[in-house]
């Protein structure tokens, strides 16, 4: 009987740490991401948990460390568009509706088969909403118009920075939904929050950062 | 799924951005508007015999062209920075130097192009020949383009700091010198009737060496400024 | 054996090792400074003969001419530093880029206004809008521009490596600038080009000049490490290294 093969972690982190003006943000970090899991970053304001995401997301560079995508360093070459980032700025134009950001992400990244862009805004709860400029949606309305981007577009690993914030109880179980789906197909995501995030498939894993 | 070609991702991002400066076509006023007050302002200034306005016409619309794009530069990113779709742009898998350029395009069109467009007027304000006004057209042609693209990669090294106006226009001025120079020499040797060829063809020489390494360099100058 | 240099140079690297370095070697450099400028002054302003053309005025040129070697100098300097910094983010490299800036900008100014003195006597005009000078002033632009950007970032390495992108911009530039305004300056014909009358220089004024030349090298090395170490000290300032040096002379 062969042992069954160990899967390469999707995200892989050792002794990860990143300075700014020579001050360590977070302490060195180690763990491993694989396909299917849900992770959970914990921490008190000004922990870093931002910076973690963003340097996991390929927009900072690695400050000491490393960081690894299915087993090679992580480069834009080899994790761009598989990896989706979610940031405090939602990455919306305020001008263009929720409908035209969608298109503009969908001819960037290209869309999900089976999904169409009035499905992605239907699921998402913003029936109604979809041809109205961004900056006239309410704060909750517009976080919505951001996560119908996970919807719509493939990739395996979801970066998301507070993706409860500004979401009302039918938002939050949205959001949870979602992830499960996500999770269920493959798929990984690293989210943080302040608030606990409830799970069907039980508790997710945590990460706590210290300062 | 399918990752959408350069082609098609191209597309995409200019029909973004000129739908956002169509959206807000009160500010792609701006710029002419500025040209148009400021080169009234030079035959006031300077009395409006025709022979001194003739001679410096030429002069005067380049660098009135060349502070109005400065003006407007600006604005080529802040909107993008500000809500964080520059991040989702560097993040997407498309060539950031190729979806950058086609911001540079449109920033280009509908800033520039409205400029040279009304250079006819501002030709007639100052007494400018009409013989050399399609030579100055098409330096403009040539010139604006290498303004945008060296004003990107230096307003994409700025992103986000807290800066003036005036270091940007520190930082553009010696970079924009030869564009200058060519495209003054080109409009004042057609004017005084020589071969103004030479020139044009240094400046589209420039041009394309330029559409070529601008986008790099601003690509490689956004990563440095959002690295932080 | 041969992977000393490498190995020396890596520890050089590390900020409280070129910290002392460079106080070890800050006070030679500015001694030699001194004495070769000292000799060169004294050479060039009382020992070399008077100019056949210009008689005494084209004295300043032991001033001028080393001056405008050491803004082009510098900024190639620069221009390395600024290199190394981008592509293997040494953090010394920033420092020795972004502290040179200021140095290299201040002697791009002296040989704009020696060269503007000069000027007047022997072409009668304060100003020429001829290659070399406008070159020059596009130079300081440079330089100002260098220091501008370093100064508008709130987080000081992003600064650092910024305002290194720039400077490298910047080198490809110059070259360019000096192409350009030299067609531009033979389309107006009747602009007055005549930088020095000899083709060839006499050894009595030219051993003076050679060294001011070697005194405002060795003034660059001194002021950099005077201003490496500055800044080395403030970048660190966390740091044990920088705690002990700082302990050490309160107790003096």
């Amino acid at each position: 009987m062969t042992a069954a093969p160990i899967a390469v972690p999707l995200l892989e982190a050792r002794a990860l740490c990143f300075h700014r003006q020579d001050e360590p943000v977070f302490a060195p970090l180690d763990f491993q991401l694989h396909a299917g899991e849900l992770v959970l970053i914990e921490g008190d304001n000004g922990s870093g948990k931002t910076t973690l995401l963003r340097m996991l997301a390929g927009l900072l560079h690695v400050g000491s460390g490393e960081l690894r995508w299915r087993g090679a360093p992580l480069q834009r070459d080899n994790c761009a568009g598989d990896i989706l980032f979610l940031g405090h700025q939602l990455g919306l134009k305020g001008d263009l509706s929720p409908r035209e950001n969608l298109r503009v992400a969908a001819g960037l990244h290209g869309d999900r088969d089976g999904i169409s862009i009035a499905s992605a805004l239907a699921t998402i709860g913003l029936l109604g909403y979809e041809d109205e400029p961004v900056r006239r949606l309410s704060a909750g309305q517009k976080k919505r118009a951001a996560l119908a981007r996970l919807l719509l577009l493939p990739a395996s690993l979801w970066l998301l920075d507070e993706p409860y914030a500004n979401l009302d109880r039918t938002g939050i179980a949205l959001v949870n939904q979602v992830l499960e789906t996500h999770t269920a197909a493959g798929g990984a995501a690293l989210v943080t929050s302040h608030g606990a995030v409830s799970f069907h498939g039980g508790e997710p894993r945590h990460i706590r950062m210290q300062a | 799924m399918s990752r959408p070609g350069l082609t098609a991702a191209c597309s995409a991002m200019l029909r973004r951005d000129l739908t956002l400066a169509w959206r807000r076509r009160s500010d792609m006023a701006m710029p002419v508007l500025y040209a148009l007050i400021v080169t009234m302002l030079f035959p006031f200034a300077l009395g409006p015999e025709d022979t001194l306005l003739q001679r410096i016409a030429g002069g005067i619309i380049l660098v009135t062209v060349l502070l109005a794009m400065l003006l407007a530069l600006d604005a080529m990113f802040s909107s993008d920075i500000e809500d964080g779709s520059l991040e989702q742009l560097v993040l997407a898998p498309q060539p950031l130097a190729l979806m950058l350029g086609m911001k540079i395009l449109a920033h280009w069109l509908t800033t520039a192009l409205p400029l040279i467009v009304i250079t006819p007027l501002l030709a007639a304000m100052l007494h400018l020949p009409a013989p050399v006004i399609p030579v100055l057209l098409l330096a403009l042609l040539l010139a604006t383009p290498l303004l945008s693209l060296f004003g990107a990669v230096l307003v994409a090294l700025t992103a986000g700091t807290r800066r003036s106006g005036m270091l940007l226009a520190l930082m553009l001025l010696p970079l924009c010198v030869p564009a200058l120079i060519f495209a003054a020499g080109a409009v004042t040797a057609a004017q005084q009737g020589l071969p103004w060829l030479a020139p044009i063809t240094w400046l589209a020489a420039a041009l394309v060496l330029t559409l070529v390494l601008a986008p790099l360099a601003c690509a490689a100058a956004l990563r440095i400024a959002l690295d932080s | 054996m041969s992977n000393w240099i490498p190995l020396w140079l890596h520890k050089l690297s590390s900020p409280p090792t070129f910290y002392r370095f460079a106080g070890t070697l800050r006070p030679w450099a500015m001694a030699l400074a001194l004495v070769f400028g000292a000799i060169g002054l004294y050479g060039g302003l009382l020992l070399a003969p008077a100019d056949y053309q210009q008689g005494d005025a084209y004295r300043i040129i032991f001033i001028h001419v080393p001056s405008a070697w050491m803004s082009m100098f510098i900024y190639a300097v620069m221009g390395m530093s600024a290199f190394v910094a981008l592509v293997w983010r040494i953090k010394l490299a920033e420092v020795v880029a972004m502290q040179s800036a200021p140095i290299g900008a201040a002697f791009t100014f002296i040989t704009l206004v020696t060269g503007s003195l000069w000027g007047k006597p022997m072409w009668g005009t304060w100003w020429t809008w001829d290659a070399r000078l406008t070159s020059e002033l596009v130079l300081l632009f440079l330089y100002l521009g260098v220091i501008g950007l370093y100064q508008a970032f709130e987080d000081r390495r992003q600064g650092a490596r910024a305002a290194a992108f720039l400077a490298i911009i910047g080198i490809i530039n110059v070259p360019i600038v000096h192409f350009s305004v030299n067609w531009w300056n033979t389309l107006h014909q009747g602009s007055t080009v005549n930088i020095f009358g000899h083709s060839k220089m006499s050894w009595d004024m030219l051993w003076p000049l050679l060294a001011m030349t070697l005194a405002t090298k060795f003034y660059y090395a001194a002021s950099l490490f005077r201003r490496t170490q500055t800044d080395l000290l403030s970048l660190e300032s966390g740091k044990d290294w920088v705690r002990q040096i700082v302990n050490s002379e309160a107790g003096q």
